[in-house]
Order: structure tokens, then sequence, then C-alpha cells
């Protein structure tokens, strides 16, 4: 038990510089960059040092206002934590510089709200990954979600169609996820996560427990885009415009799905999911990995990259769902590194959509022919990140695939491994069709090409995210052993 | 049949937030209206805020406003007041629910500027061609 509050100022600084973006970028844009990046630099920087506070010292939980649990709002910060908080201002800044110029091209004039939105949503992913207080959660997705609502809609065309259909499935999961705590809260009488944990096993798990888990999950993975209920994503994703999904499609997902892992072993506990439950368990790695195949299948249809990307990022959804119910602690060690490569991976990959939209504004296959001409070292991140998709060793992409693949051939799941395989084919398939059209194919293209790159701001964190994916990839080993085997939930 | 039918008087507000968010579901799934499907929204949530605010009702409990000095001095007793949190908990709910609606109208706005209609066949008549 320590007494710091770093951790509260880095999500508070993002909040309260998201005020100030929106007053001083009324009076001048040139405002709105200094502080984001300003406010972002900060948090990474301080919650690396919330990371290594609580790898030296351990867990803690901190208690807002001095109202002290179960009645006061607790956050929880544990090794898992930590490292979600580091992943999302580290991920989110790198986001922000690429963001920056795309926004200053695609919604002239409306910087300052685009980036209070940005920050708001950044505090609110911050603020989900700590709290320990099932209703507080619940307040805390509603903000990155309506925030999120609002960015999609600034895209154009069909942007706020699609993001009005994510409107109406958002608050669907929102409310079954707080219907389930309707029913934890009737049977407990309690809303802190660890006071509901303590108690439940003294009810004996009726029916009650069961569908309060029931919405709860599903709540989640409405928000998550698992499989079945994933219908909203392409579309919101895909139109949204392309400073959004940069910060978007890396984080959104894998949230919800530390959510899920949050609420399934702090609230429930790994006794009752996996041992008293085992068909539940081994349906959900079933559906797991129909999601796999189906969302890789779909993303074989597409012919515009940043569509083709949304389809993966639901496929990737059902990796690390997978991982987490297959019960064993090879499984979840890679569903959590694997949440870290893929928000990196999809950061990696829309930074390289970023940067194409930027210079030649379309996305569709047909109009990528010859692009490694032009723009080199963007196509070689491009390279790195796609590798890192299909799971090319030494990129970081391998190595959690390699210890969900572990994961299933000791649960004995091999349907699950075969969906992993399958995908991998599948992206590998995909990855290439597009390096070869970039690289090979120069129709279309006479004479001497010039080269014309994104600007630098856009091209630094491209690099840096693809040095990054191999630099994971090099040293998973003590990533591994160093946090991940900490911040695996109790019971494995 | 009688026992059935007593389960349900037994237990009558929570059936009728069932048979609310069956409403709700419906009009989201069922009706071609944006505008519609986002009423049907609000029902569904309202149906929800109702469940919470229900579980802290009691019978013969009167509103938990209570008199400071007489609670130091006898202490309260809490099966005459009703559960004041899911009040308090519904209210933030409520706060959101309407940020949420008020998302989604400004969104229905864009959409109707871009397509001159708020009917989902008509929109897709358009995307079509």
């Amino acid at each position: 038990m320590t007494t710091s509050n770093l951790h509260m100022y880095v999500m508070a600084v993002p909040l309260i510089t998201a005020m100030f973006v929106n007053m001083l970028g009324r009076i001048s844009p040139k405002y709105v960059a200094p502080l984001t990046l300003g406010a972002l630099g900060f948090s990474s920087l301080a919650s690396l040092g919330v990371l290594r506070q609580v790898l030296e010292y351990g867990g803690y939980s901190y208690t807002v206002g001095n109202w002290a649990p179960p009645m006061g709002i607790e956050l929880v910060i544990d090794p898992l934590s930590a490292l979600m908080l580091l992943l999302i201002s580290v991920v989110s800044l790198l986001a922000t510089l690429s963001a920056l110029p795309m926004v200053a091209k695609e919604q002239a004039g409306k910087e300052h709200l685009f980036f209070t939105l940005y920050l708001i949503l950044i505090a609110g992913l911050m603020g989900l990954v700590m709290t320990g207080d099932a209703f507080n959660l619940y307040v805390l997705l509603e903000i990155t979600s309506i925030t999120t609502y609002g960015l999609i809609a600034m895209g154009k065309g069909r942007a706020p169609l699609a993001s009005f259909n994510y409107v109406i499935m958002g608050s669907v999961g929102a409310c079954f996820y707080l219907l389930g705590v309707g029913y934890l809260y009737i049977l407990t009488g309690s809303l802190n996560m660890a006071d509901i944990a303590s108690i439940l096993p003294q009810l004996g798990g009726g029916a009650a427990v069961a569908t309060a888990l029931g919405f709860i999950l599903v709540g989640l993975w409405i928000k998550m885009a698992l499989f079945p209920l994933h219908g909203w994503l392409p579309n919101a994703y895909s139109l949204a415009p392309t400073g959004a999904g940069l910060l978007v499609a890396p984080l959104m997902t894998k949230v919800s799905i530390y959510l899920m892992i949050r609420v399934m072993f702090s609230v429930f506990g790994a006794d009752y999911l996996f041992v008293q439950n085992p068909l539940v368990q081994s349906g959900m790695v079933w559906l797991a990995s129909a999601g796999i195949i189906c969302a890789s299948c779909m993303a074989l249809a597409q012919r515009n990259l940043k569509r083709m990307l949304t389809y993966i990022i639901v496929a990737e959804v059902g990796y690390m769902v997978g991982g987490v119910w297959l019960a064993n602690s090879i499984g979840m060690t890679g569903a959590i590194l694997h949440i870290v490569n893929d928000a990196l991976m999809t950061l990696c990959l829309f930074l390289v959509v970023a940067a194409i939209a930027y210079r030649t504004g379309s996305l569709e296959f047909d109009n990528l022919r010859g692009i490694y001409k032009r723009m080199p070292i963007t196509m070689a991140a491009f390279t790195v990140g796609a590798f890192s998709m299909i799971g090319v060793p030494p990129t970081a992409g391998f190595f959690s695939k390699w210890y969900l693949i572990l994961g299933g051939i000791e649960a004995g799941h091999w349907e699950y491994v075969i969906a992993l395989l399958f995908s991998s084919l599948i992206n590998a398939v995909l990855f290439f069709r597009i390096i070869e059209i970039a690289y090979f194919d120069g129709r279309g293209e006479q004479g001497k090409i010039q080269r014309d790159e994104a600007p630098l701001i856009m091209q630094g964190p491209l690099v840096l995210t693809a040095v990054a994916l191999i630099a994971i990839g090099l040293g998973s080993g003590p990533l591994v052993q160093g946090i991940i085997k900490l911040a695996l939930p109790a019971g494995f | 049949m009688e026992d059935f039918l007593a389960i349900i008087v037994a237990k009558y507000n929570y059936w009728l937030y069932v048979v609310l968010m069956m409403i709700g579901f419906y009009a989201m799934i069922g009706k071609r209206n944006l505008v519609k499907k986002l009423i049907g929204m609000n029902i569904f949530q309202t149906a929800i805020i109702l469940m919470f605010v229900s579980a802290g009702a009691k019978f013969n409990a009167t509103i938990p406003i209570l008199n400071k000095y007489e609670v130091l001095k006898h202490g309260a007793d809490a099966t005459k007041v009703v559960n004041p949190l899911p009040h308090v908990l519904m209210l933030t709910a409520i706060v959101v629910g309407v940020s949420v609606t008020g998302v989604a109208l400004a969104i229905l706005i864009r959409v109707y500027r871009e397509y001159g209609t708020l009917e989902e066949d008509e929109i897709l008549e358009k995307l079509g061609q």
C-alpha cells in the first residue's frame, strides 16, 4: 500500500487539457497541438512511473475523495491495469502525432472540437482500466462510447449513418451491462468489485448469478465486437475520420477485452467460471474460433485497405477472447500479451493508412499500385506491421500467437488451434496481395516516379511503432516474465 | 396455471419491465424510421432505470430523509426507509441516457442533411444508386 496518487494525474491531465483545448483552440488552432501533445506526453511518462512503482512495490488500491470502499469508489492499480495505462497513453501519444496533420486536412476549422472529444475519450479509457467499481465502470464505458460516436460522426458521407447504428448497438450493450450490474446489486447489495467477489461465493451461484454474468458478458461482447455481435464495427471504423480511426481502432476493442478479464476474474472468479460451468467455457472457445474464421473470410472479400483492416480487428478479438476462455495460464499469458501486441500492430497499420490517405486520399486496392516507389518508408513499416499480423518471427505478433496456440494445445481445444493457423494463412494471403500490388504492380505508372512521403510528423510515429513491434518481439521473454506473469489474474 | 399467475403477481413490477424492454427492443429492430429506433432505445433504457428504482422500494417505508438529531440519538431503522442508493445510481444513468439521446439526435440531423430522409429504406435505396 502506497500513498502515491501519480495515477490520478495520468487520467486527470488529459481530461483537464480537453477543456483548455476547447477554449484556447477557439482563439487559434495553433494551441491545439502543443496542449494535446503536452498532456499525452506527461501521461505517458507518469504512467511509466506508475508501472515501475507497481512492479517494485506491488499493486495498490486508491479511494477517491477519501470515501472508504465499499461505499466510496475505489481505483485498483495492479500490474495489469498499470500495463494497460502505459499502453493507452503511449498508443494515444503516437496516434496523436499522426492525427494532427490528418485532422488539419480533413476537419479543417474543427480541430479544437475534434481534440476535445479525443482527449476525453483517452481519459475515459484510462479511467476504465483503473476503476474497481462496477457502476463507475458503466459510466466510464458510456463516456468513451459517447465521445467515440461523436468522433465517428465527424466523418464524411455515410459516417453519420454508421455512427447512428453504433449508437443503437453500443447503447444496447451498455444497457445489458447495466442490467447485469443491477442483478448483482440486488443479490449482494454492493457495487464494489472486490466486495461483490467476497459475497458471491456465499450465495452458491444460482440462476440469478448466472443471469447477471450473462448480461454483463453480452454487454461487453457487443462493445468489443465479438463475432456474431460485430455488425457495427466495420462500417463505423472504416468510415470514421482517419484521425479518429487512429485512436479508436487500436484501443477500444482491446480495453473492452481488458474489462472482460477484469469482470470475469475480479468479480466472478475463475472457479465459478471454469470449474462450475465447463460447458460455457468450451462453448466460448468454439464461438471465438468460429469468429476468427468467419471474420478472416470476410476480410478476404474487401477491396479497400481500411475496410479489410476492420475485419482483421474483429478476427483479432476472437484470438483474445478465445485465449482468455482457454482457462489455462499459457492461454491467459498469450491473451494479455496479444492485447499489447495487437494494439501496436493495429496502430502501425492504421498509421500507414493515415499516411497513404494523407498523400493519395484513396485506399482502394486499385489505387495502391506501385505505391512502394512513392512511399518506401511507409510501405516498409507496413510490411513489418503485416508480418506481425501474419505472425512471422521475430515480430511481436508471432510470440503472442505462439502462446495462444500452446494454450490451445494444452487445453485440448484443437478447433481454436486450427482457427488460429487458418487465420494466419488468410492474413498471409491478404497482406501479400497488397504487398504484391504495392511493390511489383507498376501498371499506369509511366516515367519517373516522384518520391512523395507523408510529412515527418506522420512518419516518425510510424517508424517508431514498426521498430517497437520488432523490439517487443525480441524482448517478449523479459516482458512475459517481468510484467505479464505478475499481471495474470488470481488463480492462474 | 395458478402457480404461474401467482409468480407473476408476486413480482409484477419486474414483469412490467420485461414487457417494456421488449417493446423497446422491438422498436429498435422492427421499425424502419431512425427516430423511432432511437425512441425504442430510450424505452429500453427506461425499463432498466425503473427496475433499479423499484429494487430499492420496501413495504411501508418512507422517503429517505431523516432528522439528523433523531438518528444520532436513537439510530435509524433501515426497514422504515427506502434504499436511496439505486435512485442515486439511476440519476447518473438518466444523465447518460440524455447525453446519448442528444448525441444521437445531432447525428440524425447530419443524416437528414445528407440523405433528405430518415426512413431507413429510402436511405438504403439512395445508397444503392
